[in-house]
């Protein structure tokens, strides 16, 4: 008896409202709450909603960004959590904290809720702290910082003879031509492949263009139920189903070019036909996930191309049209960016249906799919 | 409509300061199975794991459910992290019971674990920040203070932080997991041990834990057809409440959030007269004063008259109307980031009846509750051996 879990909402919910801060090297003058109060204020203002319209809040961030325990109690004041409110925190990225909501607005006795993520990764040495993601005892000792691992991954794909570096730089390039029409984003440009081919290496065979950037930023989503979000939105974009799922910690016990969780999360999000039980088996089928529009959290361009075969992506699938991770990526933050500008598309009637992925951990360990349309599951209830 | 759920399984480590036997996954896979075992359940029955720590510098390892997803089963699972400060165990089973009374999972394990020994909570809480008063004596310090205003607010006699520390140590005596066994607990010996922060005496405070616990919860269908060694114990409310740390007319002594966290728990169980109603509590005590503190948050007394109740032996074990932290509570038993999940464990073992040595008779609803932060995150769950 396996994973009933993720699955189809009985309830309907969607995106109201989403906001996030101009993503930078480097926030200079402003700490986390300064960072995130005005990001708070915009998503309210833009439906016109205040905190005590919420029946739940929930966060993402993580301790180590800022080097000190407890980083989210002060996030408490950007929220301005009085009188008290219902609320809790994961130490994941922001679209994690936006399944738990979601999960909770399954239940009749609340209707909205917000969900926030931050962070500032510019304060910290971060790919010393990422490594503390790792084996305490087996692998962080050795010190493999996540571009090193990543390195790994991309190597894989290589020997696996599916993709090359060519291919890593015609997604750098798409990444930051779109990101020109992306506001908020922090890497842009219009070089060709060709052209980035020439930077240097960083860790061989990742160059400078297949790394994400290191980035500051906090982003912000209303979600509300039903008749509310109608009321409360033109365009809601609706989550008509999520899920998430890990694998093993042991890099050396996964196939690095492949995403079989990404694939087995969108089953459970009712993107692709289901029908494989069990643990984390991908390819239940050779369908593809057919929407208008996909955000991938891929922080390093291979990571893309493995998501994309993972999800079947056509041609037609237009694929981070913000420009993605490589354009920003908020450790913490870029997860639920990515459902913020995919659920962007259907409410600015660009797109009927989207797709949102979110990672966690390093090479793609634990993913999420957050599916979006511009009617609820089973049509207008 | 919430989904009817229910605890059909609870494990705990035996915990100790250092848990030299283990590495964190062995920690936390022993609390795991000794739940799947109460549960008469396998890896592959579960659908979510949801895991809880207190801040990551506590062992140094940064989100490390990464690391523990092989050893908890979660691989191919959904797999979600709480932190939520002092709180969290507590908070961490209410996420997981809100994926089973949503309707989308059926078989959750929770598991919530410190390990201390492997770093030093001490200093990191202390970790100077810009602009930021220093924290440096750690949790003590921080609430010392706010244990003295509630002494001058309700006139309580010095002598009542004491009885708590001597009561829970007694009662951890008839606990085998507790931490802190110490046969020859008295009065004298507390109220002899050295002050650490006034009025807070060495004995007075929780210790420093290795432990972890675990739970699954089901749905009601999975509960009904549960093969499990002991009943199920139903959910009859549930809630969190978070305020800011600190602001002009804050009362921290009795949190507005406390009181509403609470009242919302109470509402769900119906429950008007909470020392009559509910048999048996376990309540975040780190620190021996805020027994009498959250006996006045929770309603079991009128604001000022929690001491009187802790004075008469009420909270007692033995012979009380209203006992308290059987299991020793945090004063015995102190894995931070697990602390409230033994909270919530510990109220289900008293409704299904297997607490042992320090079940209480008859019980039909009990309470558990974690608090963390600056008295500013609260999680309280009430149980029943009824259904809802």
């Amino acid at each position: 008896m396996a994973a009933a879990g993720g699955g189809r909402p009985v309830r309907p919910v969607a995106v109201v409202s989403f906001a996030q801060s101009k993503m930078m090297r480097r926030e200079e003058l402003r700490n986390d709450v300064e960072v995130l109060q005005p990001v708070i204020v915009d998503v309210f203002e833009k439906i016109g909603l205040s905190k005590d319209d919420m029946g739940f809040v929930c966060s993402g961030s993580c301790d180590y960004l800022v080097g000190a325990p407890f980083s989210f109690v002060q996030a408490l004041d950007a929220v301005g959590a009085w009188p008290p409110m219902r609320e809790s925190h994961v130490e994941m990225d922001g679209a994690f904290a936006l399944y738990e909501a979601w999960t909770q607005l399954q239940e009749d006795d609340i209707d909205t809720a917000l969900v926030f993520s931050f962070g500032r990764s510019s304060i910290s040495e971060l790919g010393r702290v990422l490594t503390l993601q790792l084996d305490p005892y087996y692998m962080a000792p050795l010190w493999p910082d996540p571009v090193a691992l990543a390195a790994l991954q991309a190597r894989a794909l290589i020997d696996a003879g599916t993709y090359g570096e060519a291919d890593f730089a015609e997604v750098a390039a798409r990444s930051r031509r779109d990101a020109r029409n992306n506001p908020n984003a922090q890497v842009t440009g219009d070089k060709t492949a060709q052209e980035l081919l020439g930077d240097d290496y960083v860790v061989a065979p990742l160059r400078r263009h297949a790394l994400p950037p290191i980035t500051d930023g906090a982003t912000a989503i209303i979600l509300a139920a039903g008749d509310r979000a109608r009321d409360l939105c033109e365009r809601p974009a609706w989550i008509t189903g999520m899920d998430h799922r890990i694998e093993t910690h042991a890099l050396g016990a996964r196939d690095l070019t492949i995403s079989p969780t990404t694939r087995r999360a969108a089953v459970g999000a009712g993107l692709l036909p289901g029908g494989g039980e069990g643990s984390g088996t991908g390819g239940v089928s050779d369908d593809g996930v057919s929407v208008d529009v996909a955000e991938l959290h891929a922080p390093f361009a291979p990571q893309e191309l493995i998501l994309r075969d993972a999800l079947g992506l056509g041609d037609a699938v237009v694929v981070n049209p913000s420009g993605g991770a490589l354009a920003a990526n908020g450790v913490m933050v870029a997860g639920l960016v990515r459902i913020g500008e995919a659920a962007s598309r259907i409410m600015d009637a660009t797109a009927q249906t989207a797709l949102a992925h979110a990672t966690s951990g390093p090479c793609l360990q634990q993913n999420l799919v957050c599916a979006l349309a511009a009617e609820p599951a089973g049509g207008r209830r | 409509m919430a989904q009817r759920t229910a605890v059909i399984g609870v494990g705990q480590t035996y915990h100790k300061a250092k848990r030299e036997d283990v590495s964190i996954a062995g920690l936390v896979r022993e609390a795991a199975v000794r739940a799947l075992e109460d549960a008469q359940m396998d890896w592959s029955d579960i659908d979510a794991v949801v895991i809880g720590k207190a801040p990551d510098m506590f062992e140094g390892v940064v989100m490390p459910e990464l690391y523990l997803a092989p050893a908890l089963g979660a691989v191919g699972k959904p797999m979600i992290r709480v932190h939520t400060a002092g709180s969290v165990g507590g908070s961490t089973a209410l996420v997981a019971a809100h994926l089973v009374s949503s309707g989308t999972h059926e078989r959750v394990l929770t598991v919530a674990f410190e390990k201390q020994s492997d770093s030093d909570a001490m200093w990191a809480l202390s970790i100077p920040q810009p602009f930021s008063a220093p924290l440096l004596a750690g949790a003590g310090g921080y609430f010392a203070p706010i244990i003295r205003a509630y002494m001058r607010r309700s006139g309580a006699p010095d002598h009542i932080g004491i009885l708590v520390a001597v009561k829970d140590r007694k009662q951890a005596l008839k606990n085998p997991y507790a931490h802190l066994h110490i046969e020859d607990i008295s009065f004298e010996m507390v109220r002899d041990s050295i002050m650490l922060w006034d009025p807070v005496r060495y004995l007075e405070t929780c210790p420093s834990s290795d432990g972890a616990a675990a739970m699954v919860l089901a749905s009601e269908s999975v509960a009904d057809s549960a093969s499990a060694s002991y009943p199920p114990a139903w959910i009859h409310g549930m809630a969190m409440r978070s305020e800011p740390t600190m602001f002009a007319g804050r009362d921290q002594v009795n949190p507005r959030a406390a009181r509403e966290c609470a009242a919302d728990v109470y509402d769900q169980a119906g429950i008007t007269e909470p020392r009559r109603e509910i048999d048996v509590a376990e309540v975040y005590v780190p620190f021996s004063w805020y027994e009498p503190m959250w006996l006045e948050s929770l309603g079991f007394a009128a604001e000022g008259e929690g001491w009187k109740l802790t004075d008469s032996g009420a909270t007692a074990l033995d012979g009380g109307d209203i006992p308290w932290n059987c299991s020793g509570g945090v004063l015995s038993t102190n894995p931070i980031g697990a602390s409230g999940m033994l909270r919530f464990l510990e109220a289900a073992m008293q409704v299904r009846g297997q607490a042992g040595d320090h079940q209480v008779e008859t019980v039909r609803r009990a309470l558990g509750q974690a608090y963390g932060g600056g008295s500013q995150f609260f999680a309280m769950w009430v149980l029943g051996a009824d259904k809802p």
